[in-house]
């Protein structure tokens, strides 16, 4: 693809990671002040009732507490740097740990999830928007209202009810223990692990167990999908260049594809990247809902511990990781608009 | 029995007008109620012929044309009898509309910047079109057929596979006229080609639409407020007012011997190097959802008379050639005892000059 | 007040289909959630902790019956009381994270698009970085601060709700000052010695304070999700302490298992619904106001019959 002026695609993306630089390190420095924010001491409030004072002291000391605020500050960012979460105060791991043990679990829900959710959303907004006020419009808009209304726990709850009982889908954990036991780890990934392993009794098992969460999560998903697809279509199919198209005598059909079905994506891509952060949110719940062992369910699981280093640590990750996650998605967009210029 | 329109600068022997608008309406639907915006125009167009449809802002002028192409917007109801070679594109059928459009009549728009698909190529805009109306063209045929058009309007070929965005807006409407033209339309419109562009740019639009009659034997309706370019690019022009034609003939007769008082204003308004003090015309133009009784211009009219403000004036042929319709033209008979009185004209209070 | 009233009919009478019954819905639905939470006390049955009445306890996860329409739970309450006075401590939550928005968001936002500089480009800066954050993981993040301090108050889940929402509305009226404040007027003002204080509070107040309901509106709904959210992992506010529907659903999920349904299904559908009422009344405003959305009650156009082409002149109705 020719592109007019100067410039290359790896020099694109360089500029926008240096851009995202700063944006990171005020983040890292808001997770910092904020949880530094929080009255009483952290060790205490995780340890109190296990150690003794004088072991309380020195654990303090040891997690560098007791030092000025600045050194404390500087010592978090430099090792997060170098990709340090710190540690855990409860079950004293390193808080990576945590996030590589859990992290493909969580991977998993929110990829399964979110391409529910375009695979149902996508169609049914583009549908709304082109027989716009017909009787389809207004149960696809309804439709999309109601899942987003729709808590992820509700919906778990009614599917665990309703659902799971009759499909024979299980409800809790992403896994039997009998496959957990023999898929091998390689990738971290249990889904991944078990297609390397030819297992296909534990294939069909993590994919029994990965149906209802990821539907649970994906629908209430796809009910933001299908407004932002709808609501782009309309916008779009109002442009100047559509009402051109018609003047030209091209078919109904022909100008609502390629003007305004395809222009609407363009926007909507962006949009729908940035979505990750909603799924962030809706993948602790669903993980708690169903006893999902992703990072979510650790973070709750560290927070009813009041374990603050933990907290800390995961918090730090999930937040790069949504900043990192728009990096791509501005590229993404670079690459489908032929306005911006790299 | 259609109104004889005598005054065809072009050679008799090219026959039948291209496009015969008898009685044309537009009206649009609102929350208030209809607004008249196009009511009741007349007018005939003949091969390779350009006419100028000037008028305020408000006139209807950018109605009627966008009326005779059919895209009105949703609630807008059009009337009347448009003959284009013969046929009655009014009681078309939609699918019948469609393959007109395009092939044999064609529309240019008046923001270039927004008309062309930011996603699509200068090539695939041209091939979709092309293709819509002769599907068994070659794609080497579609690319001869763009790039002649686009030579003639001094695009080169390097840009065919360029972006809108890579283009400047008097390139962009140059490319908007050649899609519009690059499958020979025998009638075209253009709403105010160039009232978005700067100066210079203007002056090479009103340089490529003068050609137009030469390269392509056109029929172009040239929609636009700048009677400068009327003067420059068309052959006859019509003057509209409050949804009507007040007054139509060849562009040398009507500008040298305007006959209705509103022409008079409207060249009087224009300004040139000899400009010495501003001259407009007092008072805004009409309410078209409940227009004036009698001559819709009397409000403001200089010259107004008793009848013009209870009869509408009737349709004649002026001194010279062409149509207008004014009371104090004529006809004498048609006109009551005491109706040449001037009339007392209300005072325009200051918020009517909006 | 007849050009107020036409003022708030006119997304009813001006727009057509669709937009117009979301709106009726959603403004139905809401109407019937904020008559709950202003008469908890009068129309629930019991106390949203209550366990026993005239002496006797109630039964415990007892199906639903007469005495008990929605049935109880684990912990012996009732479950419509609790679905009721759960409408009370929605609207509270939700209308006082909203209130701290207002008055903390407002005053910063005006106070930065006015003076810019460092003030400005500090909170920006912050506020940004609020905004980037996952709202969720903020919500459970300051939460997770605030227990110690507060315990699951109304006050703390506020709070946390607050923090999450501050930023839009910090942005939105930082914007309307920015454009508001290049205006004629206010030059004009400060010609004649017009104070900024009085610049601020005259002038540009009300300007900026018209974007605010519509921005309330869209996060109401957002905010009861947010508090379900946050009850539903425990977060937020206690069992004791009030009725709040994602607590409730929390305990009831464990109940699935033993095919007890009811705990579950009224509090969810309570969120559902006032969450859907909500964004109905978004929704429908938004289509109303914009313009490219909005779909208008256009009268049809008669068209008089045209006279025949012998009469062309002859008055057109």
């Amino acid at each position: 693809m020719s592109r007019a002026g100067s410039g290359s695609l790896p020099r694109y993306i360089l500029q926008r990671i240096l851009l995202v630089i700063p944006m990171i390190w005020v983040i890292l420095t808001l997770v910092f002040f904020i949880l530094r924010v929080a009255p009483g001491d952290p060790v205490s409030a995780a340890l109190g009732g296990k150690l003794n004072a004088q072991a309380l002291e020195q654990r303090r000391e040891a997690l560098g507490f007791n030092r000025p605020l600045i050194a404390q500050y500087w010592d978090y960012l430099s090792s997060v740097i170098h990709l340090d979460f710190g540690t855990t105060f409860s079950d004293n791991q390193p808080v990576l740990h945590v996030i590589r043990d859990n992290g493909g679990a969580t991977l998993t829900l929110t990829v399964a999830a979110f391409l529910i959710a375009l695979l149902v959303g996508i169609p049914l907004g583009l549908l709304a928007g082109r027989y716009r006020d017909s009787s389809p419009d207004a149960l696809i808009r309804l439709f999309g209202i109601l899942s987003y209304a729709a808590p992820v726990f509700f919906v778990g709850f009614l599917l665990q009810f309703y659902v799971a009982e009759p499909l024979g889908l299980p409800t809790s954990g992403d896994a039997s223990p009998i496959t957990i036991f023999t898929v091998p780890t390689k990738t971290h990934i249990l889904l991944v692990d078990a297609f390397l392993s030819g297992n296909t009794d534990a294939i069909e098992d993590v994919t029994k167990h990965l149906v209802l969460p990821a539907v649970t999560l994906g629908l209430v998903i796809c009910g933001v999908f299908i407004r932002l697809v709808r609501v782009n279509l309309l916008q779009t199919m109002q442009a100047d260049y559509v009402e051109a198209a018609e003047a030209r005598g091209l078919k109904q059909r022909n100008v609502t594809w390629r003007h305004a079905f395809r222009n609407a994506m363009v926007p909507v891509i962006t949009v729908i990247g940035l979505q990750f952060a909603l799924l962030l949110g809706g993948a602790i719940l669903t993980e708690q809902t169903f006893n999902w062992p992703g990072i979510g369910q650790k973070l709750v699981f560290y927070i009813n511990n009041r374990d603050y280093g933990a907290v800390q640590g995961i918090v730090t990750f999930f937040a790069i990781a949504v900043v990192l996650i728009s990096l791509l998605v501005d590229i993404v967009n670079a690459l489908i608009d032929p306005r911006v210029r790299y | 029995m259609a109104i004889d329109l005598t005054d065809q600068v072009v050679d008799a022997s090219a026959g039948q007008p291209v496009i015969s608008a008898r009685d044309v309406r537009v009206w649009y639907g609102t929350t208030r109620g209809a607004i008249r915006a196009v009511d009741g125009v007349s007018f005939d167009l003949a091969p390779g012929e350009t006419l100028g449809l000037v008028g305020e802002s408000g006139c209807g002028k950018s109605t009627l044309g966008r009326g005779l192409m059919g895209l009105l917007p949703e609630g807008a109801k059009r009337d009347g009898q448009v003959l284009f070679r013969g046929r009655d594109i009014f009681s078309l059928s939609q699918k019948a509309s469609y393959q007109l459009r395009g092939s044999e009549l064609g529309m240019i728009f008046q923001e270039p910047l927004t008309r062309l698909n930011p996603l699509m190529r200068i090539s695939q805009h041209f091939e979709e079109t092309i293709k819509q109306h002769e599907p068994d063209l070659s794609k080497d045929d579609i690319r001869e057929r763009a790039l002649e058009v686009l030579r003639l309007m001094g695009i080169p070929p390097t840009r065919y596979r360029s972006y809108p965005h890579e283009f400047s807006g008097g390139m962009r409407q140059r490319l908007m006229i050649a899609l519009a033209l690059v499958l020979r339309p025998a009638f075209v419109v253009a709403d105010e080609p160039t009232t978005a562009l700067d100066v210079l740019v203007e002056a090479q639009i009103v340089q490529i639409l003068n050609d137009l009659r030469r390269n392509f034997q056109t029929s172009l309706l040239l929609i636009t407020h700048n009677v400068g370019i009327v003067a420059e690019a068309c052959d006859r022009v019509a003057v509209m007012y409050a949804g009507r034609i007040v007054e139509q003939g060849t562009v040398t007769e009507v500008f040298k011997h305007p006959q209705h008082p509103y022409t008079r204003e409207l060249l009087r308004s224009t300004i040139s190097l000899s400009t010495t003090g501003l001259n407009f015309i007092p008072g805004a133009p009409p309410d078209l959802v409940d227009p004036p009784d009698g001559c819709r211009f009397h409000p403001r009219c200089p010259e107004a008379m008793t009848v013009c403000a209870s009869k509408n004036p009737v349709d004649m042929e002026r001194p010279g050639g062409g149509r207008v319709e004014c009371w104090l033209i004529g006809p004498e008979s048609e006109i009551p005892a005491g109706g040449k009185q001037p009339l007392k004209q209300q005072e325009l209070t200051v918020a009517d000059e909006a | 007040m007849r050009r107020v009233l036409s003022a708030l009919a006119k997304p009813f009478t001006e727009t057509a289909g669709l937009a117009r019954w979301m709106l009726v819905a959603g403004v139905v639905i809401t109407a019937v959630f904020v008559i709950c939470a202003i008469f908890a006390p009068w129309l629930a049955p019991y106390g949203f902790a209550q366990s026993s009445a005239h002496g006797t306890e109630f039964p415990k996860v007892g199906h639903p019956s007469s005495a008990h329409p929605f049935g109880t739970d684990r912990l012996f309450f009732d479950v419509l009381s609790r679905v009721i006075w759960g409408a009370r401590t929605a609207l509270e939550v939700v209308i006082l994270s909203i209130l701290f928005c207002v008055v903390l968001g407002v005053p910063l936002g005006l106070l930065s698009g006015f003076y810019g500089g460092w003030l400005d480009r500090t909170l920006v800066l912050i506020m940004d970085a609020l905004y980037a954050f996952p709202s969720f993981l903020l919500a459970i993040v300051v939460s997770f601060l605030l227990i110690d301090v507060y315990g699951g108050s109304v006050i703390a889940v506020s709070l946390s709700l607050t923090v999450v929402y501050i930023p839009q509305y910090y942005r939105v009226v930082r914007n309307t000052t920015l454009s508001a404040k290049e205006a004629s007027y206010i030059e004009a003002a400060r010609a004649i010695g017009a104070r900024d204080f009085t610049i601020m509070r005259r002038y540009l107040f009300g300007n900026v304070v018209q974007s605010v309901p519509v921005l309330g509106t869209l996060n109401a709904a957002d905010a009861i999700l947010t508090l379900a959210g946050l009850g539903f992992l425990g977060l937020g506010i206690q069992s004791t302490q009030a009725a709040e529907w994602g607590h409730d659903l929390q305990r009831a999920l464990a109940d699935a298992g033993s095919g007890v349904w009811w705990t579950g299904l009224y509090p969810g559908l309570a969120i559902v619904l006032l969450v859907t009422g909500l964004t109905l009344v978004g929704e429908g405003l938004n289509e109303t106001l914009n313009p490219t959305l909005r779909r208008r009650r256009l009268l049809p156009v008669v068209m008089p019959p045209r006279a025949s082409s012998t009469t062309t002149q002859e008055e057109q109705g």
